[in-house]
């Protein structure tokens, strides 16, 4: 019992240090970063903060990376929602291969995609959009999607779609009506995996953009400048893109071990 | 449950097959294409065949060379980080809180890490194991133990390895502690009553349940730490030398860097070609265990 609450602690204090160092560098002005170490600012400042508030060029680019993070979360999901009801309740020519195409999918490296990507949006003239990094995105996404929905669409028994075509539901309104309220919880899961894996990406966001959608983590590496590094306004930054992450967790904190064993992911 | 045939469903399936072949199937035909043709600028394309794959797989030749040091090296990394992560994921999970407020805390703690944007965490480790500024780096150099992750080697590993087993540990420890929740009291009970060892009950009750969450987790730990890009890249470049330079910094050198289309094509298409196949194997492997499963259960 003793011994496990020692483990717990450890590994919780491993994970929480450099989120502590990171914070605890934001707040302070850069001259005491570099003169020396201390475990807490001496005089806490919030400029880096106000900076990235006051400055469109920062501020955008969270504006950016979360347009692109809530179209590719809607598309991935309402995509999704009719594929994984027909792999969970038919068969049908070549259904085990797509399943298995589509995962693949998921396994691909965005190394491998980047340039082609790059040409394809260049040609199609989605280019520097957010719709071209959501689009991307669809490519991991999606089958993420599709195999979390299925297993929790199995979970429902058939006799439900059967009682309800025997009521005189048409198919629109049963899976409306009816079905979606049944996987409710899925669709959250689902929809909390495609936030997580589309704002964490960053190779793929930002090859397709230069100026107008560049996405936050593309904005972090102009802190490097001919005056040298400014830590306080990159931590600041780093704190700000954990913030959103740490939101949707809160929000979701009952149903994570739950969604990680249903959702297979 | 049984299936009913129904042809229909493709019909249902067809927006998402839309989609994915358009930005699947589309940009690897563009790879296709490159790897067979060489060009000297000008978007002028001369046909080369299998040239740039027989570079590729020679190691003899600079790029074949480049490509197999890269490959070992990634290797060679994933198997550490399986070694060490699928062990510690599972102690973590063991000793997991079992009620009060220390369950969620735990939880929301845990999942922090998963959800920091990659380069984001690639910072993070870059000023905590930084000699002057940073609290790591700073406490090793000062117990005398030399360490700088810029310039020496070793170092620059570790550091990697450290900063992958804070990132996805607990992606681990998350899902083997939901395949834990999934065994009934029933069994506890049981073993208590049979006077079974801790040890016994972690090798026949708990380990057996885990099996499948086991699985997924070395499948996912082991495909994105093959495809590791971005973590590696904003701490170390991939440098020093070339010491942490893994297949997709490679890469991406070769195609966004030196644009050389012919050989990142090649250079692709093989790459691609090894995680499918793994990939079939474990997903073979999965599909199976299901089956006999559900003849146990049948």
């Amino acid at each position: 019992m003793r011994g496990r609450a020692v483990v717990m602690t450890l590994y919780l204090l491993f994970l929480l240090l450099p989120i502590y160092w990171l914070v605890n560098m934001s707040l302070k002005t850069n001259t005491e970063i570099t003169s020396g170490l201390t475990l807490w600012p001496e005089t806490i400042t919030f400029d880096n903060y106000v900076k990235i508030f006051t400055d469109a060029s920062w501020y955008s680019g969270y504006i950016n990376s979360l347009t692109y993070v809530a179209i590719n979360t809607v598309l991935s999901i309402s995509l999704a929602l009719p594929a994984a009801y027909a792999f969970s309740r038919y068969r049908f020519l070549g259904d085990k291969h797509l399943f298995f195409w589509l995962l693949s999918n998921r396994m691909a490296p965005p190394a491998v995609f980047a340039l082609p990507f790059f040409n394809l949006y260049s040609a199609v003239g989605l280019f520097d959009t957010p719709w071209a990094v959501a689009l991307a995105h669809c490519l991991f996404n999606v089958p993420l999607a599709v195999w979390i929905l299925e297993g929790f669409m199995s979970g429902v028994p058939r006799e439900i779609d059967e009682t309800a075509a025997i009521d005189g539901y048409s198919f629109p309104r049963f899976f409306i009506k009816i079905f979606m309220p049944l996987i409710a919880s899925g669709i959250g899961v689902a929809a909390f995996f495609c936030f997580m894996f589309s704002w964490v990406e960053l190779l793929l966001a930002r090859t397709l953009t230069s100026v107008d959608a560049k996405p936050i983590a593309a904005t972090m590496t102009r802190t490097v400048s001919a005056a040298g590094m400014d830590w306080g306004l990159l931590a600041a930054a780093g704190v700000l893109t954990i913030v959103p992450g740490a939101l949707v967790i809160w929000f979701v904190r009952n149903y994570i071990a739950k969604g990680f064993a249903l959702g297979r992911v | 449950m049984n299936k009913t045939v129904n042809q229909k469903a493709w019909f249902l399936v067809l927006p998402v097959f839309v989609v994915v072949a358009f930005s699947a199937i589309v940009p690897l035909m563009t790879v296709v294409n490159y790897s067979v043709q060489d060009t000297f600028g000008n978007n002028q394309f001369f046909w080369n065949g299998v040239g740039w794959f027989q570079e590729l797989l020679d190691p003899s030749t600079e790029l074949g060379g480049r490509f197999f040091d890269a490959l070992w090296r990634n290797l060679a990394f994933s198997a550490v980080i399986l070694a060490i992560e699928i062990p510690l994921g599972i102690v973590v999970a063991l000793s997991m809180p079992r009620h009060g407020w220390t369950v969620a805390f735990s939880l929301v703690v845990m999942a922090l890490p998963l959800l920091i944007p990659w380069n984001v965490v690639g910072t993070i480790w870059q000023v905590f194991a930084r000699g002057d500024i940073g609290l790591l780096g700073w406490v090793v150099n000062h117990l005398g133990v030399a360490y700088n992750y810029v310039l020496d080697p070793a170092s620059a590993w570790i550091t990697i390895v450290v900063m992958d087993v804070w990132h996805w540990t607990s992606l681990v420890a998350l899902l083997c502690y939901a395949g834990l929740k999934s065994i009934p009291d029933a069994y506890y009970q049981a073993a208590r009553i049979d006077g079974a060892s801790r040890l016994a009950v972690f090798t026949t009750i708990q380990l057996p349940k885990m099996r499948r969450v086991l699985l997924i987790a070395v499948l996912l730990r082991f495909m994105d730490s093959f495809m590791i890009y971005t973590e590696p890249f904003v701490l170390t470049g991939g440098g020093p030398g070339n010491a942490t330079t893994y297949v997709s910094i490679d890469l991406v050198k070769l195609a966004l860097g030196q644009f050389d289309l012919g050989k990142a094509a090649a250079m692709s298409i093989v790459y691609n070609l090894v995680i499918l196949a793994v990939c079939w194997v474990f997903y073979t492997v999965m599909v199976n265990a299901d089956a006999e499963k559900k003849e146990v259960e049948a």
